[in-house]
């Protein structure tokens, strides 16, 4: 067969990353070029230097080093038995693609995965090679997210700690049953052990960055994880739970969802219908409420429906709040900071306004208006001093009033 | 004398401003006529170029403050929200900052009034400079060109909407800082060697190169990065609006990328879509079916389907990998060279061909043609998983006790997925509905060895026909 070129591999290993949600360049150590032989900064914020009409940002090079795989996951376009194109990058291909890119500003560094060619731990030696190339040949200062193997060598993943900005495993799914039965090769305790031993090593490296001052860095902007929606039956009672978990146990920086696309030659054990997009968006909601907006576990779980699932037609805070009408009106000249983030159409910024705000005034429903986006949707929910719902908040139709009205899809944008 | 006294009540004033960015300068200027209590109405703020408002015509030479002026008090929020705002391109920003840090004197904490209509408004141009200047980050886009000496250099074009070149210099004299590299805007330009940042006036886009090697693959992996089965224009849209596109060389590619998009998913569904259908009741059924069957590929080859041989009840089923040249001609599975093969080991180890039920993992033959020849090809798992379906409705009907898979695909059209011969050679499988399933290399296989290795080869393959044998024997006790 005909050698690939750079072009055609491309655009196989790119295809096949393209399942991957998680493309953030931010929250890593600053560094930048100045006094180096190569290039590259990170500052803090990621940058996002293009967005795909899919909506999701470019901000980093995401390819596979080859989408070769010696793993049969039904979920996967590139298991073993798949019928799609495969390609193979050398390391030192990708480290001059990632340079070409970055020179002309095109992104912020390299998310480089794999499919697993003859074992683990060769796979995760190619992956590692391609990030040294980079770091140490040519002094790239940019940003690295490598996706670990679990099942490889742990000396050869904490090598790819201290090359990588972050480092990421994923769960797959968020049940053991669903991984038994669609990752047959996986091991839900092989891949959580893989975890820990990361988070310990992230904490180990920081440590000692507090008492040696050159000590290496290792995986500054942390771990992340990424788990497929839609793909079993688990619930999103289930999933927000197993995230949960995940954040709690592991300190994950991020939990990914991604919802379980209708991928080209799927396996017969898989739905063929797509989930709604919107559901992968609720859980990132849910996910917000729970990281930002000091929301429990188990009080997500009581905005989902009598199936387990969270609504689709609102946000699970407005769920909550119909759900628990009895905590509203909330007055947003007394009450805590708490209380006001419970209130549907309130973000942490609006919050924050109002409490400076109130400092110097006590509020009326215009001032309120003028922090928040839409005044009709918080409303309901709260008293100003010239305004009180009265029995707004709890009219049965309240829901329908508040819900996005139902638009026409575009046929052809 | 103070200050007071120096500032008649009704003069007023013009601050010619050197750069439409000098902050430092603002800051001086604002410094002097707050110490000399001049209010915000009787100061116009003229940006170069600019005619000023309808008082601009004032007096441009400004008071000098007393010694023993009070100080002017601003705070670090004040500071870091004016840096960015007097970068707007709105002519009022100066004006506004002036009126903001005179009511600052008397109430120091007026910032954290958000509601406050000066406030909202300082807060909104610092918001939409910082976003002008993250979006100046993402969206530049460097061409590489030759510079006279053959190094390599790399410009870019770019169009800010205010006026940040000046304070982003530093970003990008970070990020590039052993780069050879200018950038063109047309409220100014930057150029660093490596060592020393220089700047130049306005440019012109034709000032900028055309194109880069690079950018196919740059387009390439754009398009593929892309997931059609997630089309969110509006998302995209929000964060890169349209008035960026015409710098940025992918962009091109978005309107083709969304009007193909619905295709494209169709074509990814498609792909694994399988029709849900009833199961056949009976083998004729199945027969008649199967002829009409356009799953895959291999029945748009004009070869017509082999149905299996036996009766229904049959306690053993062979199943092989699918018809070969001669058994397409006679529309029978397993007459070609690798049935007569068959025939006799079955004999040998004392197996009845006539009660067993005999089939195919794929019911199509398929082949390349090689002139006159028609050269057998391997089916792809894909094949085998379509076809499937007609094997397990053949044993649901017969539901023999002993499954016999010959090689590797009639062992994915039973399991479902591909195992190694090696691995499950020998031993029984148990499969759903309680059969029992065993594994064998192909007759064709033993065909296309020679010497030693067939004789071993055929040994096995002897042994495992022995052993089926025996299992069957035992079941019909």
């Amino acid at each position: 067969m005909a050698q690939k070129t750079l072009l055609e591999k491309l655009e196989i290993l790119a295809d096949a990353a393209k399942y991957d949600a998680s493309c953030a360049s931010s929250g890593t150590a600053k560094k930048n070029s100045l006094g180096g032989k190569g290039i590259g900064s990170t500052e803090g914020m990621g940058i996002c230097h293009a967005y795909a009409p899919d909506g999701r940002c470019i901000s980093l090079l995401k390819v596979l080093l080859t989408n070769h795989c010696i793993f049969d996951c039904h979920y996967c376009i590139n298991r073993k038995s798949s019928n799609v194109r495969r390609a193979r990058f050398t390391p030192q291909e990708v480290a001059d693609l990632t340079l070409n890119f970055y020179r002309r500003n095109y992104i912020e560094g390299l998310f480089l995965s794999s499919g697993i060619i003859k074992s683990s731990n060769h796979t995760m030696e190619q992956m590692v090679e391609a990030a040294r190339i980079l770091r140490e040949e040519y002094d790239f200062r940019g940003y690295i997210h490598l996706k670990t193997i679990p099942e490889a060598d742990p000396e050869l993943v904490r090598q790819a700690g201290f090359h990588a900005d972050r480092v990421s495993i994923n769960v797959e799914l968020p049940t053991t049953s669903g991984l038994t039965r669609l990752a047959p090769d996986k091991n839900e305790r092989q891949i959580e052990g893989a975890i820990a031993k990361t988070k310990h090593d992230i904490i180990e490296a920081k440590d000692a960055r507090k008492r040696f001052r050159h000590a290496p860095r290792f995986a500054p902007a942390g771990q992340s994880t990424q788990m497929i929606v839609g793909a079993d039956k688990a619930s999103d009672a289930d999933i927000v739970g197993k995230a949960s978990r995940l954040y709690d146990s592991f300190g994950l920086r991020r939990v990914y969802y991604s919802a379980f696309s209708p991928i080209p030659d799927a396996s017969a054990v898989l739905p063929l219908q797509r989930p709604p997009l919107l559901r992968e968006h609720r859980l990132y909601q849910s996910d917000w409420l729970m990281r930002f907006y000091g929301y429990a576990p188990n009080e997500v779980c009581q905005a989902t429906e009598a199936d387990g699932n969270l609504p689709l037609d609102i946000d699970p805070k407005l769920a909550w709040a119909l759900k628990f009408r009895g905590t509203f009106p909330v007055d947003v000249n007394r009450a805590g900071k708490e209380m006001l983030l419970r209130v549907p159409g309130l973000g942490p910024t609006a919050v924050r306004r109002i409490i400076a705000a109130r400092r110097h005034r006590t509020l009326r429903l215009d001032d309120v208006a003028k922090v928040t986006q839409s005044i009709a949707k918080i409303r309901p929910f709260i008293t100003a001093l010239d305004w009180r719902p009265t029995t707004l908040t709890d009219r049965a139709d309240l829901r329908t009033l508040l819900a996005p009205k139902q638009e026409q899809l575009e046929l052809f944008a | 004398m103070t200050a007071m006294q120096r500032t008649s009540l009704t003069e007023h004033y013009a601050v010619h401003m050197p750069t439409p960015d000098d902050f430092a300068f603002w800051r001086e200027s604002a410094r002097d006529l707050i110490q000399c209590e001049v209010p915000p109405d009787r100061v116009s703020w003229i940006e170069p170029g600019g005619t000023g408002d309808l008082f601009g015509s004032g007096s441009s030479a400004l008071p000098e403050p007393s010694k023993g002026a009070k100080p002017v008090r601003a705070s670090k929020r004040f500071l870091s929200l004016a840096r960015n705002a007097a970068l707007h391109s709105d002519p009022q920003r100066f004006a506004l900052l002036y009126r903001l840090l005179w009511r600052l004197q008397a109430n120091p904490r007026v910032l954290e009034d958000k509601t406050d209509p000066d406030v909202r408004r300082v807060e909104e141009l610092d918001k939409s400079v910082r976003r002008d200047s993250h979006k100046m980050h993402a969206f530049v886009r460097f061409r590489q060109v030759e510079a006279e000496d053959g190094s390599e250099y790399y410009v870019a074009w770019f169009e800010p909407d205010h006026h940040i070149v000046r304070a982003n210099a530093g970003f990008f004299m970070r990020r590039f800082a052993n780069m050879n590299w200018s950038i063109l805007t047309p409220r100014g330009c930057l150029h660093w060697d490596g060592e020393i940042m220089r700047e130049s006036g306005p440019a012109q886009r034709s000032d900028a190169p055309d194109g880069d090697p690079v950018e196919d693959l740059w387009k390439s992996y754009y398009s593929s990065i892309f997931n059609p089965a997630r089309l969110k224009v509006g998302a995209m849209l929000s964060e890169m609006p349209k008035k960026y596109w015409k710098n940025m060389p992918e962009a091109a590619l978005i309107p083709d990328l969304i009007a193909g998009a619905q295709a494209r998913e169709a074509q990814m569904v498609a792909a694994g879509e399988r029709q849900i259908r009833e199961r056949p009741e009976s083998l004729e059924a199945i027969h008649d079916a199967i002829a009409n069957c356009r799953d895959c590929p291999i029945a748009e080859c004009g070869t017509r389907a082999v149905m299996g041989e036996g009766s229904v009840g049959a306690h053993l089923m062979i199943v092989g990998e699918q018809p070969g040249d001669q058994e397409d001609v006679a529309g029978r599975p397993f007459v070609g060279p690798a049935g007569q093969l068959l025939d006799s080991a079955l004999g040998e180890a004392g197996i009845d061909r006539s009660a067993a039920y005999v089939t195919n993992a794929v019911k199509h033959f398929k082949f390349a043609q090689r002139g006159k020849r028609r050269l057998h090809q391997t089916p792809m798992a894909k094949e085998i998983d379509t076809c499937r379906w007609w094997l397990e409705s053949e044993r649901a009907i017969v539901r023999p006790r002993i499954v016999l898979a010959l090689g590797a695909s009639a062992a994915r059209g039973l399991l479902g997925k591909t195992v190694s011969l090696k691995s499950v050679r020998g031993a029984p499988i148990a499969l759903e509905d309680g059969a029992e399933l065993w594994v064998t290399a192909h007759p064709s296989y033993l065909l296309r060895l020679d010497g030693a290795a067939r004789e071993e080869q055929a040994a096995l393959f002897a042994a495992d026909l022995t052993r089926v044998k025996a299992r069957l024997a035992e079941l019909q006790a």
